[in-house]
């Protein structure tokens, strides 16, 4: 009796373990992705000092290019993520041409007002186009997963992680090695001195915006396909991105790349351990607790505004 | 003259349900007067704390749940073994605790979230209302979850002497709304000129300045909250009462971006602004529903925000007001002053 019930609780915990390695491992592949998102909103939160809420339709838009790209026009499924990263980067270089530089010195709530109108217009575009019918993208990978031990994963998930991963290392260079990087990071640290040194503060506020955006395209592209494409996907996206910029700290690229992953790991807890149906409860209940015990971002350099 | 214009807009909101016979244009009217008395709440924050709360519709909604839970009674199990078992009660004890559950809320978040300014009050408020979205979504047990609570009955109120009178009619439902917007008005209109609307006001314009003359920031800021989320309560008791259906769907974004282009557009921090902006918004989609299909007014809707803060960054109201005192003043000093300079906003 007492050996079949010590038997039974060693099964559990194979299973358990299994679970857990394989909730890792999910974690591993939407980490990387919600670190796109947070590299690119604390990017413009930080040196622009804009509540960016068009961020969301930005990360919607990238999924739509690979529709586009993939579905409308059949051609390679690769060649969709460039295309969306570049199509991202001069819908966001419009938004902060035509929207932002005339407001320029306004305060943060008009702003934000105004990114808010051009979320819902952008968005209820999006409706218009394409309707609000969820559409999938066929990829090129098979259907079968990768198992490795107790752990399945599928070769789109692995292509997602490898291209998040390989976006952050460009996106890392681009800051700390580029004197375009340098100049982004001046502005950051104080715009009047950066622009009394000659930075061009308004050309690194659209390369920023454009940056930012360009990244939030990349991580639609890449998750589109895993789940459905909608018109309304990219409003927890948007809400996530703010999450794991709060969890990281203003500005901070290093802090948002680590609080993407801390809230994809809260998430797969949350969805595996507590309820599914509380797993996007996770990114707000991270801010709340931040913003409660640690309003600096657990990884602050940078001073928070307010 | 203000009184005047005030009396008269009054006469004549409430001559309309004599001559408007449109059962689907009285329906926009009364729900758009039900989210004008959220986005007057919504001013007192925004308008003269100079906090913007994009999470006003959790107040909302918890006060329509509040309301709705009341008047149907519930039966749900709490962990450890509890049983809460709850008989209807009238709906009018609903709008009641409606009032207090949001009013308590406002306190909590008040309290917790202006320890963050700016742009990080903004996220702490639209994090409270996911939050509670996402309880309205899965306490299927208390909440039904997405499949909505139903039947919820309507106001009835009781009457000195007579029997009790239920609110079903339009009509009725209308002076209900008309009469609960005018008591939310006064109350907001007498609260901001007492000594507690100017120390709100002395925070917002400098608050170093408020604090060295001793305004209690956290008192002053956590009260004006609890009196905001109150009356977002009541509005929500009110649309429970009235739509007599309520889902998740009450705690969506949009709803509290809806109440802050009312206030913007219409003037924050003037008293009528909420209430010109939210009767142009609130019936702008009844204008446009004819000639434009309803992606494209959301299209439109998103545009005209985006026009009004350019063009008329202060809000109609003050605007308007300001171009009226200044033609009063006489053509001399406008002369003066105008020479030259291109007049904005």
């Amino acid at each position: 009796m007492a050996q079949r019930h010590s038997r039974r609780i060693a099964g559990y915990s194979g299973t358990a373990l299994s679970e857990f390695l394989q909730h890792m491992v999910n974690m591993l592949v939407l980490g990387g992705t919600y670190a796109l998102l947070g590299i690119g909103l604390t990017l413009i939160f930080g040196i622009m000092n804009v509540v960016n809420f068009t961020h969301g339709v930005l990360y919607t838009f990238g999924a739509y290019i690979t529709f586009i790209v993939v579905q409308q026009f059949g051609l390679n499924f690769f060649l969709a993520l460039p295309v969306a990263v570049l199509a991202g980067w001069l819908l966001g270089a419009a938004i902060e041409l035509t929207l932002l530089r005339p407001l320029r010195g306004s305060d943060i709530d008009t702003t934000m007002l105004v990114m808010i109108g051009a979320w819902i217009a952008m968005q209820s575009g999006t409706l218009w186009i394409w309707g609000g019918v969820a559409k999938s993208v066929a990829t090129p990978f098979p259907d079968a997963p990768l198992v490795v031990g107790p752990v399945s994963v599928s070769w789109l998930r692995l292509f997602v992680l490898a291209a998040a991963a390989l976006l952050i290392v460009v996106t890392y260079l681009l800051i700390n090695k580029t004197s375009l990087g340098r100049a982004m990071r001046a502005t950051f640290q104080d715009h009047d001195t950066a622009s009394l040194m000659g930075v061009n503060v308004d050309m690194i506020y659209t390369s920023t915006f454009a940056i930012g955006s360009s990244l939030a395209a990349a991580a639609g592209a890449l998750l589109g396909p895993v789940y459905v494409i909608f018109p309304q996907m990219g409003d927890l996206a948007a809400v996530k991105a703010f999450a794991i910029v709060i969890l990281g700290g203003l500005g901070n690229i290093t802090g948002a790349v680590i609080g993407g992953f801390i809230l994809a790991l809260a998430e797969e807890l949350g969805a595996g351990y507590v309820s599914s149906g509380y797993r996007d409860a996770m990114g707000f209940l991270i801010i709340i607790a931040v913003l409660i015990f640690k309003p600096t971002g657990l990884f602050a350099r940078a001073e928070r505004v307010g | 003259m203000k009184a005047v214009i005030t009396i008269l807009a009054v006469v004549a909101l409430a001559s309309v349900p004599l001559w408007l016979r449109d059962p689907y244009l009285l329906n926009a009217l009364i729900t758009t007067g039900i989210f004008v008395i959220g986005a007057m709440s919504l001013n007192l924050l925004l308008g003269f704390t100079g906090q913007l709360s994009l999470g006003h519709i959790a107040f909302f909604g918890i006060g329509a749940y509040v309301s709705a839970l009341t008047s149907l009674g519930f039966d749900v199990g709490l962990p450890g073994g509890f049983r809460v078992v709850h008989e209807p009660w009238p709906p009018i004890i609903g709008l009641v605790f409606a009032i207090l559950a949001a009013g308590l809320c406002g306190y909590f978040v008040g309290l917790l979230s202006f320890r963050v300014r700016g742009a990080y009050f903004v996220i702490v408020t639209i994090s409270f209302a996911e939050v509670v979205r996402l309880v309205a979504l899965n306490w299927v047990e208390l909440t039904q979850g997405p499949l909505a609570l139903t039947n919820i009955p309507s106001i009835a109120l009781p009457l000195p002497g007579l029997s009790e009178l239920t609110l079903r009619t339009k009509m009725q439902n209308y002076y209900l709304v008309l009469v609960v917007a005018l008591i939310a008005y006064l109350l907001i209109a007498r609260l901001v000129r007492s000594h507690f609307g100017r120390a709100m006001r002395g925070l917002m314009e400098n608050e170093t300045l408020a604090v060295s003359v001793g305004i209690d920031v956290t008192k002053t800021l956590t009260l004006a909250a609890v009196i905001s989320a109150a009356i977002a309560g009541a509005a929500g008791s009110l649309y429970a009462h009235y739509i007599r259906i309520i889902d998740p769907e009450v705690f969506a974004f949009i709803n509290t971006v809806t109440m802050v282009i009312m206030v913007i557009s219409g003037g924050k921090g003037s008293l009528a602004g909420p209430v010109v902006g939210g009767l142009i918004f609130g019936l702008l989609p009844v204008a446009l529903r004819p000639v434009m299909a309803p992606e494209a007014q959301w299209i439109a809707y998103g545009g005209v925000l985006m026009a009004i803060l350019f063009v008329l960054p202060r809000g109609i109201v003050p605007s308007l007001a300001q171009r009226l005192t200044r033609r009063r003043s006489g053509a001399k000093a406008l002369a003066l002053t105008e020479t030259g300079v291109e007049e904005r906003a």
